[in-house]
C-alpha cells in the first residue's frame, strides 16, 4: 500500500458544549427525574460530552409539548409554512454541513469522507424532498380514505410521533423519521441512539436557527429504557423504529391493542450474487462498498457474498487483493475507508460471531492492517466455506465481516439468497439484462441494487419484507406510515 | 303423488380447492344446518394449502387475476337465488357481485398507481413496484355475511397474496356457498381457503403462525383478542390491519388502502451507462 501522509479535517469547525441538556419545547432543559451519561469518541475513547438521561417524566414533558404544538400550532399550520420550515431547516443543514460531518464522525466513528460526502448531502436532501410534500399530500395518491363518520378526501396526520433511531447514521435516521412526520403535520419525539447523541442536539439547536416552533420537534437522549417509555407512552400515536429485529419484536408487542400506527425499519442478512459473466472489477467494488461501508454497520449491507463456482475463485483472489488497499483508522482523515467501531459492545458481538465463525469451520482471512491502540477496531475480515448452517451466515454481525457462499445455478442462487427470515435488501451482479430481471422478481428484499449496491435516496422507498419490518422510508411511499390514510 | 324428498347440502370446510370435514370430525349448529367445526389443525392445514398456491398465484399475470376475479363475479350473479335462500338480501349479493367486479379492475391498475419510477439524483434507473405480502390469514366481519366476507377476501387475492379467512361464526352458510362459487371460478385451487367455527379456535393459531404473513383483524370486535392476536402477529412480525370496525359502511367505495396494508414495495436500482 502507498504511503499517505496523514490528511487530518479539522475539529475546530465544531464546537461541542461539556454537556447537554434535553430538548423539549423549543428548549434545551434539565432532566427532571432522569440522569446523565457521557458519549465517547469510539476511535479514541475521550469523552465528548455529558448528556441528560431522560426519565418517565421528562418523557411525558415532551410528550405534553409535542401534543401541544400540534394542537396549537403545527397540525393547524397551512401545509405551504410547514413546507417553508422544512426548506429552511434544509438550507442550514447544508450551510453547516462540515460542522455536523465532523461532529457526526467524531461521535459515531465513521470516515469523514463518508459522513462528509454521503451522510451529509443526504440529509439535506432529505429534509428537502419532504419539504416539497407538506402542502400536496392530497396529491401523494393514497386515494380516498375508507369510508367512516371523521372521512374527508385529504389524507391527515396521525398526531404524536414517537420516534428511536440507531447508530449508525445518526443524522441520516434523524432525516428519515423527523422530515416526512413534519411534512404530513405530525409533531415528534425522537429519542437518539445512547452512543451518538450529539448531532441530533446540534440538529436541535438548527431548529432553533429555524424558528421552527416550540416542541415541534423534540429531542430526548437516553438509552434503552428512555425509548421504551416512549413508545409505550399511551399519548403517541405512531411509533417509528429503526434497529434490531429483537428490540422491533418487543415495540410491536408492546403497542398491540393500542391502535398506534407503527413502521419498522429492522435488520437484514442481505444476499450480494455475482455471476460468471459480471464484470468481476465492478462486482469487486461493490462488495467492498457493501460490507465496509460504514464498517459494515449497515441493515442492509451485502453480509453475504453468494459467488458462481465457476468464477469463486477469480473474485476472491481480486477481493483479497482490493480489501489489503483499504485503510483502517483515524474517522477524520480524509484517506480513511474504515473508521472506528461504534461501541464496544459492538465490538465484542462482532468478535464473538467472528470466533463463532472461525470455530464452525469457516476460513478466516484478514489483510495485513496495523489497527490504532486505543478505540475500538476490527479489520476487515472474509470468511470461506460458509455454509447456510453457519450462525455468521444467519445471524446479522452488523460489522466488517462477510461470509462467502457458492451456487451453481440461478435458482440455487435464488433459494439460497431467500433462505433468512430477514429481507431488506439483495444485490445483483451480471451483464445479463433479462436474468436482472428474472432474479429481481423472486428476492424477497425490499431494495434490490442490480449492478450497483449500498444507493440511497431520499425519492426511492426503502424497507424490509419479512422480519425487516414494515413500512418504507423515502419516496411517497414513506408518507404512508406519518398519515391517518 | 308424494312430496318430494329435498336433498340437502352438507357444508364443509374450503381447503386447497377441496371441501374436506374438519379432522376434527366436529360439527355446530347453525342457521338451522350442522357446519364443520374448524380445529387448529384445520387451521395449519389451511396455511399449508394457501402457501402451496402462493407462488402460482403471485406469478400469473394481472390480466388473468382479473379476468379470475370478474369470472367469480360472474358466477355469484348466477348464484343469488342460493344465497337469498340463506336470508341474504338482494341489494347485498348485488354489493357483493359488483364488489368482485371493482376489485377485479384493480389487478393491473394498483401497481401503476402505487408504484413508478423514481427520480433519483443520480444516473440510475430507479423503480418501485408492489407485490404481494404472501400469505394473509383473514378474520372476516360478523356481518353482512357475504358482503362483508367478499370486501376482505378480494382486496387481498387481486394483489396476488392468498388467504386463510375465518368465516363469521354466526352466519357461516354464506361462506360455504361462496366457496362453491369460487371452486367454479377457475381460481387455482388454495388461494381462498374457508374456515368455519370458533374464532377463538382458530384465529389465535393463524396469528402465532410463522409461515403467515400479514394478519387482518377486520372481524375481531373483543379488544382483548385483538391485542393477543397482535402480540402473537408480533412474533415473526406480520403485517397487521386493524381498521375501526364501527367505521366501517360495507356498501360504499373501499378505497385502496385494504389492498396496498397487504403489499411489500419492492425498489430496484440499476446503473445507466454505456
Amino acid at each position: 500500500m502507498f504511503e499517505y501522509a496523514p490528511a487530518p479535517e479539522s475539529r475546530s469547525v465544531v464546537d461541542i458544549r461539556p454537556s447537554y441538556g434535553l430538548f423539549i419545547g423549543g428548549r434545551f432543559v434539565d432532566p427532571t427525574d432522569g440522569g446523565s451519561f457521557k458519549s465517547i469518541n469510539p476511535a479514541s475513547e475521550e469523552v465528548l460530552a455529558e448528556v441528560a438521561e431522560a426519565g418517565a417524566q421528562d418523557v411525558d414533558r415532551a410528550v405534553r409539548a409535542a401534543r401541544e404544538a400540534y394542537e396549537k400550532v403545527w397540525g393547524p399550520m397551512p401545509g405551504r409554512d410547514r413546507a417553508k420550515y422544512l426548506f429552511r431547516i434544509a438550507r442550514i443543514i447544508q450551510e453547516r454541513s462540515r460542522e455536523l460531518a465532523v461532529l457526526e464522525s467524531l461521535d459515531n466513528g465513521k470516515p469523514i469522507k463518508e459522513s462528509r460526502d454521503v451522510d451529509l448531502p443526504l440529509v439535506a436532501a432529505h429534509f428537502f424532498y419532504y419539504a416539497g410534500w407538506a402542502d400536496k399530500l392530497a396529491y401523494a395518491g393514497f386515494g380516498q380514505r375508507p369510508t367512516s363518520q371523521h372521512s374527508g378526501t385529504d389524507p391527515r396526520p396521525l398526531g404524536v410521533a414517537a420516534q428511536v433511531i440507531p447508530w449508525n447514521f445518526p443524522l441520516l435516521m434523524l432525516a428519515w423519521k423527523i422530515a416526512p412526520a413534519l411534512a404530513a403535520g405530525n409533531t415528534v419525539v425522537l429519542k437518539p441512539a445512547e452512543t451518538t447523541p450529539l448531532s441530533a442536539l446540534l440538529f436541535a439547536e438548527i431548529c432553533q436557527q429555524a424558528d421552527l416552533p416550540a416542541g415541534v420537534v423534540n429531542i430526548v437522549t437516553g438509552a434503552g429504557e428512555t425509548g421504551r417509555t416512549l413508545v409505550e407512552h399511551p399519548g403517541v400515536d405512531k411509533v417509528a423504529f429503526t434497529g434490531s429485529t429483537e428490540v422491533g419484536r418487543a415495540i410491536a408487542r408492546a403497542v398491540a391493542g393500542t391502535r398506534k400506527k407503527l413502521t419498522l425499519e429492522l435488520g437484514g442478512k442481505a444476499a450480494n450474487i455475482v455471476f460468471d459473466d459480471a464484470p468481476i472489477d465492478q462486482a469487486v467494488e461493490g462488495i467492498v462498498n457493501g460490507i465496509f461501508f460504514n464498517q459494515g454497520h449497515v441493515c442492509c449491507a451485502g453480509s453475504r457474498l453468494l459467488v458462481q463456482e465457476s468464477v469463486a475463485d477469480r473474485v476472491l483472489e481480486s477481493l483479497k487483493r482490493r480489501m489489503a488497499q483499504l485503510r483502517v483508522g483515524d474517522p477524520l482523515d480524509k484517506n480513511t475507508d474504515i473508521g472506528a467501531i461504534n461501541s464496544a459492545a459492538q465490538l465484542a458481538r462482532i468478535r464473538e460471531l467472528s470466533e463463532a465463525g472461525a470455530a464452525e469451520g469457516a476460513e478466516r482471512w484478514s489483510p495485513p492492517c496495523q489497527l490504532p491502540e486505543r478505540g475500538f477496531w476490527f479489520a476487515p475480515t472474509i470468511f470461506t466455506g460458509v455454509t447456510q448452517a453457519h450462525r455468521i451466515a444467519r445471524e446479522e454481525i452488523f460489522g466488517p465481516v462477510l461470509s462467502v457462499l457458492t451456487f451453481r445455478t440461478p435458482a440455487e442462487a435464488v433459494e439460497k439468497a431467500n433462505n433468512t427470515p430477514y429481507g431488506l435488501s439483495a444485490g445483483i451482479w451480471t451483464d445479463k439484462g433479462s436474468r436482472i430481471l428474472w432474479m429481481a422478481d423472486r428476492l424477497r428484499a425490499g431494495v434490490v441494487w442490480a449492478n450497483t449496491f449500498n444507493k440511497f435516496d431520499p425519492t426511492s422507498p426503502f424497507g424490509g419484507y419479512k422480519e425487516s419490518g414494515y413500512g418504507r422510508e423515502g419516496g411517497r411511499h414513506g408518507l404512508e406510515g406519518y398519515l391517518n390514510v | 303423488m308424494s312430496e318430494r324428498v329435498a336433498v340437502r347440502k352438507t357444508y364443509k370446510l374450503f381447503i386447497g380447492g377441496k371441501f374436506p370435514r374438519s379432522e376434527s370430525g366436529r360439527s355446530y349448529l347453525v342457521q338451522d344446518a350442522n357446519v364443520a367445526l374448524s380445529s387448529r389443525k384445520d387451521a395449519r392445514d389451511a396455511v399449508v394449502a394457501a402457501r402451496a398456491a402462493a407462488k402460482g398465484w403471485a406469478g400469473a399475470t394481472a390480466y388473468n387475476r382479473g379476468q379470475i376475479l370478474y369470472r367469480v363475479a360472474e358466477m355469484l350473479e348466477g348464484r343469488r337465488e342460493q344465497f337469498v335462500a340463506l336470508g341474504v338480501s338482494d341489494e347485498e349479493v348485488y354489493a357483493a357481485v359488483d364488489r368482485w367486479v371493482w376489485y377485479a379492475g384493480w389487478s393491473d391498475k394498483l401497481p401503476q398507481v402505487y408504484g413508478g419510477a423514481n427520480p433519483v439524483a443520480g444516473p440510475y434507473f430507479n423503480l418501485s413496484a408492489p407485490e404481494p405480502t404472501g400469505v394473509v390469514a383473514v378474520v372476516a366481519p360478523e356481518a353482512p355475511a357475504l358482503l362483508g366476507l367478499v370486501s376482505v377476501v378480494a382486496p387481498a387475492i387481486v394483489t396476488g397474496n392468498t388467504v386463510v379467512v375465518a368465516a363469521s361464526p354466526s352466519a357461516p352458510l354464506a361462506a360455504v356457498t361462496l366457496a362453491e362459487v369460487l371452486a367454479t371460478s377457475d381460481l387455482p385451487g388454495g388461494v381462498v381457503n374457508i374456515l368455519t367455527g370458533r374464532l377463538s379456535e382458530t384465529v389465535p393459531t393463524l396469528a402465532a403462525h410463522m409461515d403467515v404473513n400479514a394478519i387482518d383483524l377486520t372481524g375481531v370486535t373483543d379488544p382483548d383478542l385483538a391485542a393477543d392476536l397482535e402480540v402473537r402477529a408480533a412474533e415473526n412480525l406480520k403485517r397487521v390491519l386493524r381498521p375501526v370496525p364501527a367505521e366501517y359502511d360495507w356498501y360504499a367505495d373501499p378505497g385502496i388502502t385494504r389492498m396496498t396494508s397487504l403489499l411489500e414495495t419492492k425498489t430496484v436500482w440499476h446503473p445507466k451507462g454505456v
